[in-house]
């Protein structure tokens, strides 16, 4: 064996290794927040909410209630002066003095069942007084829209966020790069439009569950369905006024997140009603139907655009308006305001670029971070305009895609240089997948055939200084056990973590354990799991602490053999030597080290590796113009391209065929990254053709899945196509960046643009209902 | 609150309950026996993550009450492998990528399983009749549809 021919074992990265939770997963074992078991001690909470989505409280009286027999404990507002929130501090736990959405907790109740609990809020006697409300972001934003948050200037906000106190603008951003007015005259053509996004829900299948258990002295145990165990751990803190360190999150696995299991929702409640009944559980467990409006929802969006190019396609200015309607509390909402500013160019370059995002408080269900982060939203009306812009000028839409999408070295929207980026190669091998400029006869003579493209870039969106950290350890057999605090949501971070940690190592992935569950006071810190970011930052991490073990192996070893490190490898569990062809297995050195010859004792000792990551490049932005030398860490960029067909009949739009092609730097698990990929088009899809919130006056019209519709198997078309593309990151675990949240980014705007290319029509804002496709052929004179 | 006592086979072993009459299958299975891979999705039969076999049937377990299961034999994730060997759509539904989040999954397989023991060749449009009551929010379906193919394609090997 010599260092020149590397023994032919599988390398576990690159690898499309089956996940590490799957048999857990498919035989039943797997737990989740709702499995755990509490015993007989066990509380239920249940919530009384508000009517009204706008109104003072007058009046609570609990006495009813409280009186019920069974009944543990009632809690209100008055108990939780502290405020909370991640970005912006601006919620209470339970409402105090005035109620903001259809929904907003007013009190708590524990008692000894669910049904107990139940009926004891139907005891909460509360008087409103209804104030008019907000119920649209660009009114919102006026002088003459009632004041929602008369205190926003005292709460406290990160420095990056910047609220306008005595408005209910909680967050404006502002880009001015180039000169926006004087370019409008140098364009050929110029496309003008406003698309209004409708709020959407996550839809996890699993609802949101939390068990909380406060000691006499104030430790606070949380179980929870969570994204973000750390995160929630020093958000309850700040909101209970006690130390992170006191309190403890145990979080296992999550039954589909997708954003809406980040922060904090309700969680606090169970908490909060948890500490007035020392030393018992409290478990609350959100209905389907409070699922729908009571937790995150993903922010509507009124977005105004104006875009204009040269006669040759060339992007010469861009000014946009973004309006969120980011619901009663903005403390997650803020943030989604800014990602979405500092990449309103789109995947462009595009010399002079001028927008203003407004996060406006409304009257309407709390929004917070949903898959894509505002980059869906954006990007379904903005991708749409590119189109027409094209079809202003006579140019082919892929054509015009190629010569204006950013590259590598490209000064962005933010002024920073773009990363080595492989968008030009999705978008080409897209559009050959979908087979672009050639026009198949629909099915039947009733049905038109259509193709769109579009565009994506999102990079994750966060504080400058979100951290990672991992341990690796060497067990008695020689298996390894990583721990990290990133959470396994669906997407296959504990799958990625053990590759990882295997490639790292030098060890085969069989013989890799996660630990589970994540328990911040055993596992490593993590700042959350959101923005596609765990591959890349917490496989930065593991891989560091897995390179540590390896040291301390390595040197341990050296030491035994009396070699040099250079000549010491870790190949498949077993430490070699390419000099004295020595071999020896992990387990013979594990734990208990190694024996020094005629009994003179012992090297060595149990091994772990400690490994951590942070971004440390990322640098503020300008206030005024969002200028800055490095917003964002990276961005992964794709394409998407679908083929519809468009019922006359009926207005019935069916997708054919899906295509996408993401750069993700490098695939650690290609099947996953396809896996990824799929579900995220047809979480996209369904957004695309069924999916809103109806909202009327701040009441939901339509929270249960009869009414509010998600895919289903028979929606879903037999051909969906995904395409890795590898243009490595610098800073990631072998050069790979995030994919989870990417896939669902373009999917609107290329169904939209299919649906114009088959019949002619601009439908507007989704979902592409067959009713509103119908509405618009009748309006165009398409059909009779 | 009036309680029945029934007694019925769950996963092949004889169970003797005292159940509230307005406990349902999807309480009893969770809360009595601790049998938590029946998932709990909507309460209200929209989702399909509670499925279980009813005397070989699939059914929504959150609208059967558990008095009604009287004499019944009832079928949940846990009792699809035998004596630690998995049945093959637990199997192929790894090997497909099926799984993501695994929220749905105790629930997909039930419906899979139902479907194959009815119907050995189904075609791909059966499949997705069969499914069309379980909801997925992660994987897109494709490939617990692939699953389902390729273990009847092992089963027919088998057979
Ligand atoms: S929980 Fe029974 S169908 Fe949803
Ligand atoms: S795997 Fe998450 S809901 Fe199906």
């Amino acid at each position: 064996m010599s260092k020149h021919t590397p023994p032919n074992i599988p390398h576990p990265i690159g690898d499309s290794v089956p996940r590490v939770d799957a048999q857990e997963k498919v035989t039943g074992a797997a737990i989740f927040a709702d499995d755990i078991q509490f015993g007989p001690g066990l509380l239920y909470a249940r919530i009384k909410r508000s009517p009204h989505p706008h109104a003072l409280i007058k009046r609570i009286d609990v006495s009813r209630a409280k009186a019920l027999p069974g009944v543990k404990a009632v809690v209100t507002g008055e108990d939780f002066p502290g405020l909370t929130g991640l970005y912006l501090q601006d919620r209470h736990i339970f409402c105090r003095g005035r109620a903001r959405y259809v929904g907003d907790p007013v009190a708590g109740v524990a008692a000894s069942s669910e049904a107990i609990a139940e009926q004891a809020v139907t005891l909460i006697d509360v008087e409103y007084e209804p104030l008019p409300g907000v119920f649209d972001p660009e009114f919102g934003a006026t002088p003459e829209a009632p004041l929602l948050h008369p205190d926003l200037g005292d709460y406290k906000v990160m420095n990056f966020i910047f609220p306008q106190p005595g408005s209910n603008v909680s967050n404006h951003f502002k880009i001015r790069k180039g000169n926006v007015e004087s370019a409008w005259a140098q364009c050929e053509a110029i496309v003008e439009r406003t698309y209004r996004i409708p709020h959407i829900q996550h839809v996890p299948i699993e609802t949101h569950i939390a068990t909380a258990r406060v000691e006499q002295d104030g430790k606070v145990t949380l179980w929870g369905s969570s994204q973000s165990p750390f995160a929630q751990r020093s958000l309850i803190a700040t909101a209970l006024g006690v130390s992170p360190s006191d309190v403890q999150v145990i979080a296992p696995y999550v039954g589909g997140g997708f954003g809406c299991k980040a922060g904090v929702s309700m969680e606090a409640l169970a908490v909060a009603i948890a500490t007035q009944v020392r030393g018992r559980p409290v478990k609350l467990r959100l209905t389907r139907e409070e699922e729908f409006y009571t937790a995150f929802v993903r922010q509507g969006l009124v977005a105004h655009f104006k875009m204009g190019c040269d006669k040759e396609g060339r992007l010469l200015a861009m000014q946009n308006r973004l309006y969120w309607d980011a619901g009663a509390y903005t403390e997650y909402g803020v943030n989604i305001t800014r990602a979405s500013g500092y990449s309103s160019s789109g995947p462009y370059d595009v010399p002079n670029v001028s927008t203003d995002s407004y996060c406006v408080y409304t009257n309407h269900p709390v929004g917070g971070p949903m898959r894509g982060f505002g980059m869906p939203e954006l990007h379904t009306g903005l991708e749409q305009c590119i189109d027409e812009l094209a079809e202003q000028i006579h140019m082919d839409k892929v054509a015009f895609r190629r010569l204006n999408c950013i590259q590598g070295g490209d000064t962005i929207v933010t002024g920073m240089t773009m990363h080595p980026t492989g968008l030009n190669e999705c978008l080409d091998k897209t559009a050959a997948a979908i087979g672009w400029g050639h026009k198949d006869p629909p099915s039947a003579p009733n049905k038109r055939r259509g193709k769109g493209i579009a565009l994506m870039w999102k990079a994750p969106a966060m504080p400058p200084n979100p951290g990672s950290s991992a341990k690796v350890a060497l067990n008695e057999d020689g298996t390894v056990t990583v721990s990290v605090g990133g959470q396994e949501i669906g997407q296959g971070s504990f799958t990625i973590a053990a590759q990882v940690a295997a490639g790292a190592l030098g060890v085969p992935i069989e013989n890799v354990r996660v630990a589970t569950p994540l328990d911040t006071n055993y596992s490593p810190y993590e700042w959350q799991t959101v923005a596609s970011r765990l591959t890349w930052s917490m496989g930065n991490a593991v891989a560091a602490a897995a390179r540590d073990a390896r040291q301390q192996i390595l040197e341990l070893v050296a030491k035994a053999w009396n070699e040099k490190i250079e000549d010491l490898d870790i190949v498949d569990g077993n430490v070699i030597s390419y000099k004295s062809e020595e071999t020896i297995s992990l387990n013979k050195i594990a734990i208990y080290g190694i024996a020094l010859p005629n009994d003179q004792g012992w090297i060595g000792g149990p091994v772990l590796g400690r490994g951590s990551f942070m971004p440390t490049y990322v640098t503020g932005l300008d206030p005024e113009t969002g200028q800055g030398p490095r917003a964002v860490v990276h961005y992964t960029t794709g394409a998407q391209a679908v083929e519809v067909e468009v019922d006359m009949d009926t207005g019935k739009v069916q997708i054919l065929r899906g295509v996408s092609a993401f750069d993700v730097g490098k695939a650690i698990n290609p099947n996953m990254v396809r896996g990824q990929m799929e579900g995220g088009f047809v979480q996209g899809m369904s957004t695309a053709l069924f999916e809103s919130l109806q909202l009327k006056e701040g009441v939901l019209q339509n929270p249960s899945f009869v009414d509010y519709r998600i895919a289903t198997a028979t929606d879903v078309p037999k051909d969906i196509q995904s395409i890795i593309v590898e243009v490595p990151q610098d800073d990631g675990p072998w050069g790979a960046r995030g994919i989870g949240e990417h896939s669902m980014v373009p999917t609107v705007a290329a169904i939209a643009n299919a649906i114009f290319d088959a019949i002619g029509i601009r439908v507007g804002a989704p979902p592409y209902t067959a009713e509103k496709v119908y509405l618009a052929m009748l309006d165009a004179g398409l059909v009779e | 609150m009036a309680t029945h006592r029934i007694s019925l086979t769950v996963n092949g072993s004889t169970e003797l309950l005292d159940v509230p009459s307005q406990m349902t299958l999807l309480q009893m299975l969770r809360d009595k026996l601790a049998l938590t891979g029946t998932k709990n999705g909507c309460s209200a039969g929209e989702c399909g993550a509670c499925t279980v076999l009813l005397d070989g049937e699939p059914v929504n377990s959150c609208l059967v009450l558990a008095v009604e299961c009287q004499g019944a034999s009832v079928v949940t994730v846990e009792g699809l492998a035998k004596d630690g060997v998995l049945d093959p759509i637990q199997e192929t539904i790894v090997d497909h990528g099926g799984v993501q989040c695994g929220f749905c999954t105790p629930g997909m397989l039930i419906s899979s399983r139902a479907l194959l023991d009815r119907n050995p060749d189904p075609s791909e449009d059966d499949i997705r009749e069969a499914l069309v009551g379980n909801l997925c929010r992660c994987t897109g379906y494709n490939r617990i549809v692939d699953a389902v193919q390729d273990s009847a394609r092992r089963q027919a090997g088998k057979a």
